[in-house]
């Protein structure tokens, strides 16, 4: 029994630099210079996942990602991980694309290299952080899925059962493969990418595919293909602001907790859990 | 004349080992310089990653790697723990006397476990005579019975309390002029006689065990040689000067990029006067110059480490960089530590730290003042 896997990935600006982000004032453009780009954290969780299931059914791991040519050098750290083969998706028709037109892309770009039993991804992308495209993408594949997985195990070649994550605990589901798994954290501690396998990820094919490779409606994809759009991108005002109250005790706390509600803070919880502990 | 650049696999290679040493030693290296203790338990990590066999072929289950990658490696490690960087370079001095100098059958039976990590290996050359005075040692090898008997004390042996298989240097004879002659072996983990002595309280490069190691009485079957008899002084000397400085070097380059990480962090955050002290020009100066250093450094490091892989010889140069790195590193780690003021003496902040690595580092390998002379040496002499 043996798995064919993806694992699509996202090359994002790494977090420990997100203090160096800015918006430009006037284009409202993300400056991210001087800032490296790295595997979106929680897609490595999803490498590992794939990784694991490889070594204990056997089968191969494709990674493939839709970014600028620049994401050569993450795909190339995901095979020096243990992925054996890489495609990247690119071409300037792809930019500006939302997660409707990302997940289209991914689609077409899996149906272009074969046919998959499993597809991995994170959550979540530690920058846009809308977790959407996992769902639109199996959406796309017409395949079964599940998103914020902590825990799957592979019963047999059509099956597997896997926990969702909720607030409180977990759902436990059986799905029939294929089948998209979106993977938390807690999934797994992915691999340290070692020397051996930088030296093995050099020999490994990296393939790249433009828009015209690719079986596209051209109205799908990029900014053109994209039904949302962002309205206006600003730096919130963090600066803080003194304020006295005055009067009566009484009648100052009556102002400040007015003020706390206004702001947003849910006293009523407070108190419940402050009873609650009584 | 090309310039300087690593390749691009290098990159990816210094931002592997990155990654795992800001996981597994960054958040450690104050514990373990404080408790001086050493992170035998890293080894195997060490040797997954390939680190701890990287210039060992793969057909002894190394890496297949060479000195410039070494040298990222040992940078890495030592930008956060040079005492840990300490242990790792002895180790692979024992690596390089087996790899360079021993018979087929002796790399089959050592390389694979010191190339994983899960044995340690030591160097024993010097002795309480002196370090420099290197053909005057004490020890002796004897030929009994069909064994050699080892007999003798080490000191300030790095590894010493941690080591599995331990080269030792021993005189086993003299020469028809009456010279020594120095002959080297290799000693077995738990071989009887063979013991760790008095360990060493360490000023800096704490995190790696210093000490003595004795041999009394210790039988060892002549297949343990490594080379032939007399070979001694040349295996010992060569693995030193080309395997040994290499690691000092890098370790110091290691240290000297940690100043200007650490110095650049502080001037960034620091303010007074209403603004970080990164806009005064006095610690300007402070940065470029430490930067100025590192850069040099590195420099020298890598161009001695890049000849030893193109099999040029490179005594002199790694000279030169161990020299330079060392001295570099004691300036800048000073120099970091007056910028930040009172927080530059408090153990919080490493700087400290890397001034007192940087400082036990001159002697090992050769103090500053055996650098020159060997460096003047080959440049009187026309080389």
């Amino acid at each position: 029994m043996s798995f064919n896997i993806a694992v699509c990935i996202k090359p994002v600006p790494d977090p420990s630099h997100y203090d160096k982000i800015t918006i430009h004032p006037v284009n409202k453009t993300i400056t991210r210079e001087g800032i490296p780009t790295i595997i979106n954290p929680v897609d490595k969780n999803a490498i590992e996942a794939a990784l694991q299931v490889k070594e204990k059914w056997g089968g191969k791991v494709t990674v493939i990602t839709m970014a600028p040519p620049s994401a050569e050098e993450n795909l190339r750290e995901a095979l020096a991980m243990g992925a054996d083969e890489a495609v990247l998706l690119t071409d300037r028709a792809f930019a500006g694309a939302d997660t409707w037109a990302t997940s289209y892309t991914l689609a077409q770009g899996l149906k272009k290299i074969g046919h998959f039993d499993l597809i991995f991804t994170g959550t979540e992308s530690a920058d846009g952080a809308t977790s959407q495209v996992p769902a639109q993408l199996a959406q796309w594949l017409k395949i079964a899925h599940l998103w914020n997985v902590q825990q799957f195990k592979i019963t047999n070649k059509e099956e597997l059962q896997a926990q969702m994550k909720i607030e409180n605990g977990y759902i436990e589901y059986a799905l029939k493969l294929p089948a998209l798994l979106a993977v938390s954290r807690e999934c797994n501690k992915p691999r340290y990418t070692t020397i051996m396998g930088v030296m093995k990820a050099k020999k490994k094919p990296l393939i790249t595919y433009t828009a015209d490779d690719l079986d596209l409606n051209k109205d799908f994809i990029g900014l053109k293909g994209s039904p949302t759009q962002p309205g206006d991108i600003y730096t919130p005002e963090l600066g803080r602001k003194g304020q006295e109250l005055t009067g009566e005790v009484e009648e100052i706390v009556a102002q400040l907790i007015q003020k706390l509600r206004a702001a947003g803070l849910n006293l009523e919880s407070w108190n419940a859990c402050a009873v609650g502990r009584e | 004349m090309q310039f300087f650049q690593f390749t691009e696999e290098q990159e990816m290679l210094r931002k592997a080992v990155r990654e795992f040493v800001e996981a597994e030693i960054a958040p450690k290296a104050a514990e373990w310089d404080e408790k001086d203790y050493c992170p035998v338990e890293l080894f195997p990590k060490m040797g997954e990653m390939g680190i701890t066999g990287i210039f060992v072929p793969e057909q002894y289950g190394g890496a297949g790697l060479g000195h410039v990658e070494r040298a990222i490696c040992l940078e890495e490690i030592s930008r956060h723990s040079a005492g840990l960087g300490i242990a790792l370079m002895t180790h692979h001095l024992c690596v390089a006397g087996i790899l360079y100098y021993g018979t087929e059958e002796q790399k089959q039976k050592y390389l694979p476990e010191l190339a994983a990590g899960t044995k340690i290996g030591g160097l024993s050359v010097t002795e309480p005579g002196g370090g420099s005075d290197f053909m005057g040692q004490k020890s002796t090898g004897e030929l009994k019975d069909g064994y050699w008997v080892l007999n003798g004390r080490k000191c300030f042996i790095t590894n010493s309390h941690v080591a599995d298989i331990d080269i030792w240097t021993v005189i086993t004879g003299q020469d028809e002029k009456g010279r020594p002659v120095m002959t080297a072996f290799i000693i077995d983990p738990d071989t009887p006689g063979h013991t760790p002595g008095r360990k060493e309280h360490k000023l800096g490069l704490r995190g790696s065990v210093t000490g003595d190691v004795n041999c009394v009485e210790v039988k060892v079957a002549p297949g343990q040689m490594l080379g032939k008899e007399g070979a001694g002084a040349k295996i010992a000397m060569t693995t030193i000067q080309e395997v040994g400085r290499a690691g000092m070097s890098a370790i110091n380059v290691g240290i000297l990029r940690g100043c200007v990480e650490e110095g650049v962090k502080f001037a960034n955050e620091r303010i007074v006067y209403g603004k970080p002290i990164a806009k005064l020009q006095a610690i300007q100066f402070d940065i470029a110059e430490t930067r100025l250093e590192y850069e040099a450094a590195r420099l020298l490091t890598y161009r001695a480490a890049g000849m030893k892989d193109a099999g040029i010889p490179c005594a002199t140069e790694f000279a030169m960089a161990k020299l330079y790195a060392t001295e570099a590193a004691c300036r800048a780690a000073k120099r970091i530590m007056d910028m930040m003021g009172g927080y530059g003496i408090i153990n919080e902040y490493p700087i400290g730290r890397f001034l007192r690595d940087a400082l036990a580092s001159i002697p090992a390998g050769g103090t500053s003042h055996i650098q020159k002379l060997i460096i003047a040496g080959s440049t009187l002499s026309g080389k």
